[in-house]
């Protein structure tokens, strides 16, 4: 048998989603946003949603979010996109909303929308890509640094006497009445991002049910920032984000 | 006959927004405006036009929702009081950079800081001249009567989507506490979502179908060159609005050898003072802006000829008279007059402060 044979569309294994468009991706290799946005957008076209999804892009590394899953985005201020997710979750009810934010965009500048939003039990979906870094910035400390961690503006380690504990927003929000689905993945290898996939979609689904929010969260790498090659930030994840960031659903109802 | 109702200013707001077909209303409380969001609760539009009426966490929130909404082609608006409208300023250059319509009320209070629930004008630069970052402007209507708090809702809108830009209605405590006959309006139907759908539905985020592209709603340009292109198509934008979009209120101005310039709540009071310079002999006339951006400054200028003097009128420390100033280029003596931190002159007041500015 030729190749030729073999290389036809009924044989197709894997493919690229149609809802993800071909423009390049500015994400560092090795990334996690690179992968999230994949199963993001296989989750959509899988639903068959793609024309009644509209995505809410943060500001972070994942603004540009909008050049690479072809759907209705808007691009919010930082930290705002739960309180734009409301509005337009309101405005066309039967429309399915998804902020995408960071740590620092959602749990720093943004603590307040995404509290509410989540205590409202807006029917959201809320993608949270926590890599303890300012990714898009250089590299300062986030909200969710772990202590000893050093970034940009904690040279030295993250101590807790001088910037705090690092910041479990998600334990926070699954106490929150309006929350319906709150979970935590991980994409550094193929079984964690088939869960990972899984979850998001199982909060898409929630949201047709109008069950509440439903918070995933992606404990996530930034290899550049923490200046380490991909493989090996993915180690330094395993072994040192995962035992403060523990994986698995904290609420499901 | 069109009914007719004795209401507050701001209750006027709350019933012309369900009456001009608003989608949704997203606000927080301060003084003294909270009636704006009380009147929509107590009237539960959302079970007859089905509008939304949400209270925020904060006004930085409201103004968020107010993005969101915008960005989905909805006629969506808030309303505030000086502290509040500081912490929307970031999220007013958004939109104005997005290119989104809005609706936001402004009722000032007395400042700087938390300062007093009392009316001041103390935010005319920050509505003007933009509170927030970028070359930016909004469209400012300020209002002098309860009838008017209501009909700018709909002006408002009009303005909001005719340039796909903010616009504020800039009142104040005195205008939105104080009651007054208003007419009420033919309603507006708002619009179903497939009319949003066939009207906006070239930039707005309805949900994208498969024959087009993503509308991406953005204010982010990273190239120098694209901002730049951005920044000179707002500014053609704002031009437009200053050749189309000028209101202003002209009252015995025909043989005016004096002239007052007041907006708002100051107008009404300066109506008080023309009187008593009238019955003098002086003949005094009162300019009202009733946009502040676009400023009547060509009305101002056309007057120069007949006048001797001007003097502007504000509840503030002399904001707008920086506007008169320009407008007039030394043509003639620009006086000020002008109360602060929630204090308010009486017509009387003024008299004299302009008889002793104008020797008369
Ligand atoms: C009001 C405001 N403050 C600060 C910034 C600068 N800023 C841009 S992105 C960012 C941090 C983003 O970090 P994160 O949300 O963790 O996203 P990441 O890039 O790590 O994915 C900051 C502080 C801004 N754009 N706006
Ligand atoms: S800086 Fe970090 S978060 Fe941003 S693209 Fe690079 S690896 Fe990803
Ligand atoms: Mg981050």
């Amino acid at each position: 048998m030729d190749i030729k044979d073999i290389i036809k569309p009924e044989n197709f294994v894997y493919g690229k989603s149609k809802v993800l468009t071909d423009t390049v991706m500015h994400y560092c290799p090795g990334c996690s946003h690179g992968v999230v946005h994949k199963i993001l957008a296989e989750v959509i076209e899988e639903m068959g949603i793609q024309d009644k999804t509209i995505g809410i892009s943060p500001v972070g590394c994942a603004v540009f979010a909008y050049k690479y899953i072809d759907i209705d985005w808007q691009q919010a201020a930082h930290g705002r996109a739960p309180a734009l997710a409301t509005a337009t979750k309101r405005l066309y009810p039967d429309k399915y909303v998804v902020a995408y934010q960071g740590d620092g965009d959602l749990a720093s500048i943004g603590t307040a929308e995404i509290m509410h939003a989540c205590n409202r039990g807006e029917n959201i979906v809320v993608i949270f890509i926590n890599n303890a870094i300012y990714g898009m910035t250089g590299g300062q400390m986030a909200p969710t640094t772990l202590l000893g961690m050093k970034t940009a503006t904690t040279p030295y380690g993250r101590r807790a006497d001088l910037n705090g504990y690092p910041l479990k927003i998600t334990e926070l929000i699954a106490q929150l009445e309006g929350t319906c689905y709150v979970t935590r993945q991980s994409v550094q290898n193929p079984g964690s991002v088939r869960k990972a996939k899984k979850a998001i979609r199982k909060a898409f689904e929630n949201s047709a049910l109008k069950k509440g929010t439903s918070f995933v969260e992606i404990v996530s790498t930034c290899n550049s920032n923490w200046k380490m090659t991909p493989v090996k930030a993915n180690k330094w994840m395993e072994e040192n984000m995962f035992p403060f960031y523990p994986l698995g659903d904290i609420k499901d109802r | 006959m069109a009914e007719k109702l004795l209401k507050k200013g701001n209750e006027a707001i709350a019933l012309a927004a369900i009456r001009y077909g608003a989608d949704g209303y997203f606000g927080y409380p301060i003084t003294p405006q909270s009636e704006v969001m009380e009147t929509l609760m107590e009237e539960m539009p959302w079970e007859t036009t089905g509008m939304v009426v949400l209270q925020a966490e904060s006004e930085t929130s409201s103004i968020n929702m107010l993005y969101g909404g915008a960005c989905c082609g909805k006629k969506v608006m808030t309303s505030s009081s000086s502290p509040g409208i500081s912490l929307m300023c970031e999220g007013i250059s958004y939109m104005a950079g997005a290119e989104l319509p809005c609706l936001v009320v402004d009722v000032i209070r007395g400042g700087p800081g938390l300062g007093t629930i009392q009316p001041a004008q103390g935010d005319y630069f920050q509505a003007v001249k933009g509170g927030g970052h970028g070359d930016y402007k909004i469209i400012v209507l300020a209002p002098a009567s309860v009838q008017e708090m209501y009909d700018f809702v709909g002006l408002g809108f009009d303005l909001a989507f005719k340039y796909r830009n903010p616009v504020m209605i800039l009142s104040d405590g005195a205008i939105g506490q104080m009651m007054e006959k208003v007419e009420l309006r033919d309603p507006v139907r708002r619009l179903t979502d497939k009319e949003i759908t066939e009207k906006y539905g070239h930039w707005a985020t309805v949900g994208k179908p498969a024959s087009r592209k993503g509308n991406i709603i953005s204010s982010l340009s990273l190239a120098a060159s694209e901002m730049e292109a951005i920044n000179l198509r707002l500014q053609a934008k704002y031009q437009k609005m200053r050749e189309n979009e000028v209101r202003f209120e002209k009252t015995m101005c025909d043989n005016a050898e004096y002239l007052l310039v007041a907006f708002g709540s100051s107008a009404r009071i300066c109506e008080g003072t023309l009187e008593i310079a009238r019955s003098k002999g002086i003949r005094m006339g009162l300019l009202r802006p009733i946009t502040l951006f676009p400023y009547p400054e060509t009305a101002i200028r056309e007057m120069l000829p007949q006048l001797k003097g001007i003097m502007s009128v504000e509840l503030n420390a002399g904001q707008m008279v920086e506007d008169v100033r320009l407008a007039v280029n030394g043509a003639v003596p620009v006086e000020f007059y002008g109360r602060m931190g929630g204090s308010i002159f009486s017509p009387e007041e003024v008299f004299e402060a302009f008889a002793k500015k104008f020797n008369l």
